[in-house]
């Protein structure tokens, strides 16, 4: 396929499954989306929001029910998998037990026809860039999660495709392998220059290794952004809620002018941001994360004063459970508590996003 | 064979006298009948040397050429069944309503016993049977058809009381392969013929040579279907048809029981070769890895 491409363009994709009882479901509904040569892209949700079918629309596994898919000028949905030439990384990683190491990373070389000479050298270049040298006569099954994990990419590298596509590649390594594995996935991904298109449900994830994230839920995308936009700003409560905007409470708008809105409930009095909030709305609903409270200075605006409940140690701080006139709170603080301790809590204004949705 | 051994009882615990009944029935069942058969098969009915029983079937060639009979007609049955079983239960390795209703119908012949296959069989590729007229009216061929009462017969009723237990074997080998890994081939370019002789063939061939083992050993004890849709005192006189008329028409137990033991040998010599064949070949789990 077209190794020298600049630009891969989905158009409205969408895909529908039967189900049992006659009807359809959509798993995956107008996604459009450009992705230029060099991007990292993750497509990020919750178990069931079509990311994967998404991806395996993409590689060819499934078929498109409307929308097209282009390779700059070549339409690509109408060709099979095999024609597409694009890298897959699969979850389980999908590493042909019965070949060994060398035989799996070189399968789809030898299908390109490859000299065996060129093959042999080629495997040897991936299996060194993801540091596999010496494993080269091994099966699978012999090697580690992490090992094999790698094997998976070297195998969707070595053919150079234009794109390559994993699919929750690192749900199935334990946590430390888990975040060496993400940087060593963003060196390969710089390394290569070619678009990746990484599916995961892990917002850390997401944050630490896209340029752009497209934020799923339901079949439909709900933002695409930056990391620290999509971080700083999510576009709607479901993004909010996803990527870590744990108190979710439902206020009266006192005051709005423009994007700042002054919220109430109880004798409390909020500044904030209001994230596309029509004028003349009367509640909204708050979203705070628990990172973005600090221990209010004396004279300071946006106070709450709380009660520390629970506590729940996480090394440099916790995460306190706090009753206040608002409700509960989640919040993150360094420094000692105690249940029954009071505290003043400060929360920039920028840091309350306030949406006219339901809490 | 299953990896798990029996560990031995703490002293004191009795529980491990649960398995005496079955141990029981085994001896008196498989165990004394077997033994009983080797032994009486070495004391000749007119006397001689212990040995004269397996003389007598290897030096006379009615009897040592009904081996070779049986391994021509089981064979080819294993062959054609393994080979037939393949591309159809690939094709109806996901599990859907179609794969359901096909398999049922597939199946059918199990639950028949031979001598109905057999009548069936006579009706239908009879001289003046359906088939034949078939053939001989759409101008096919015009000699006399004649598949029963000869080898053919043999061969077809045995492909047919057969092949749903290797089917059935096969399918269940073929699901057990992770569909993912052809879909891997396929992203890496393999088309669909690829992704079938490279990927599901090889982690089949254990699971087909166990398949061929176990049709092998069944059609080499093929007996009714030989003599009514055989020509049993001709090409289709297998070995278990020497032994029963050594048993009950010489009433000669001892040449009996020993041509009973030549099949038993027959078919674990080719059994071990097929398990040789099978060793070499991946025979892990055809999963991908962790997941």
């Amino acid at each position: 396929m077209n190794e020298s491409f600049q630009q891969l363009r989905l158009d409205g994709v969408g895909r529908q499954y039967p189900t049992a009882s006659g009807s359809t479901v959509d798993a995956l509904r107008d996604l459009s989306l450009d992705i230029r040569r060099g991007e990292f892209i993750a497509l990020l949700g919750p178990s069931g929001c079509g990311k994967s079918t998404a991806l395996n629309c993409l590689a060819g596994l499934a078929d498109l029910s409307s929308g097209s898919i282009w390779l700059d000028d070549t339409r690509i949905d109408v060709l099979p998998p095999e024609r597409r030439g694009f890298g897959m990384v699969f979850q389980n990683y999908a590493l042909f037990p019965h070949m060994s190491i060398r035989d799996n990373v070189g399968f789809g070389l030898r299908m390109r026809g490859v000299p065996k000479q060129e093959i042999a050298q080629r495997v040897k270049a991936a299996l060194s860039l993801v540091q596999l040298e010496g494993h080269e006569s091994k099966l699978p099954g012999q090697l580690s999660g992490g090992q094999q994990q790698r094997v998976a990419i070297a195998r969707a590298i070595v053919i150079e495709p234009p794109v390559i596509l994993m699919d929750e590649p690192l749900s199935n390594l334990d946590a430390k392998l888990r975040i060496e594995m993400r940087a060593e996935i963003r060196r390969i991904h710089r390394q290569l220059e070619r678009a990746t298109i990484y599916v995961t449900h892990d917002q850390d994830e997401a944050l630490s290794m896209a340029d752009r994230i497209v934020v799923m839920r339901a079949g439909s995308v709900q933002q695409v952004g930056t990391p620290r936009e999509v971080y700083g700003r999510p576009h709607n409560l479901h993004v909010a809620r996803f990527m870590g905007y744990r108190n979710v409470l439902s206020c009266r708008v006192e005051q709005q002018n423009g994007d700042h809105i002054t919220v109430g409930q109880q004798q409390i009095r909020l500044q904030g941001t209001g994230i596309e909030v029509p004028a003349g709305t009367q509640t909204v609903a708050v979203a705070m994360r628990p990172d973005d409270f600090e221990v209010a200075a004396e004279a300071a605006d946006n106070v709450i004063e709380a009660t520390v409940q629970q506590i729940e140690f996480g090394g440099r701080s916790s995460l306190l459970i706090v009753s206040s006139p608002i409700g509960e709170l989640f919040v993150r603080l360094s420094g000692q508590f105690q249940p029954g301790d009071r505290v003043r809590l400060h929360i920039p204004a920028d840091r309350v996003l306030a949406y006219a949705e339901a809490a | 064979m299953s990896t798990a051994r029996l560990a031995l009882p703490a002293r004191g615990d009795r529980r491990g006298w649960l398995v005496a009944p079955a141990v029981v029935v085994l001896l008196a069942l498989f165990v004394y009948p077997f033994l009983y058969g080797v032994v009486i098969s070495f004391q000749p009915l007119e006397g001689g040397s212990i040995w004269s029983n397996y003389v007598h079937f290897f030096t006379t060639s009615t009897e040592w050429g009904t081996l070779w009979a049986t391994f021509k007609l089981a064979a080819p049955a294993t062959l054609i069944n393994v080979g037939m079983a393949v591309p159809v239960a690939f094709a109806l390795r996901r599990n859907s309503r179609k794969q359901r209703i096909v398999t049922t119908l597939l199946v059918v012949p199990i639950t028949l016993g031979t001598v109905l296959i057999a009548d069936g069989m006579l009706t239908f590729y009879g001289p003046v049977g359906w088939f034949s007229q078939f053939v001989h009216g759409l101008h096919l061929y015009s000699d006399e058809v004649r598949l029963t009462h000869n080898y053919w017969g043999v061969l077809i009723s045995l492909v047919i009381s057969d092949f749903p237990f290797v089917f059935l074997l096969t399918l269940s080998y073929i699901s057990g392969i992770d569909p993912t890994l052809a879909k891997a081939a396929g992203t890496l370019g393999a088309n669909a013929w690829q992704q079938f002789r490279l990927i599901y063939l090889p982690l089949l061939v254990p699971g087909l040579s166990m398949a061929a083992a176990l049709s092998f050993v069944q059609t080499f004890a093929v007996f009714p279907s030989a003599i009514l849709l055989g020509a049993p005192a001709g090409p289709t006189r297998v070995i278990s048809i020497a032994a029963y008329e050594a048993a009950f028409e010489q009433y000669d137990y001892g040449l009996a029981s020993a041509i009973a033991i030549v099949m038993g040998f027959a078919q674990l010599l080719v059994v071990c070769a097929i398990f040789a064949f099978r060793q070499a070949f991946y025979t892990g789990p055809a999963t991908s890895g962790k997941g």
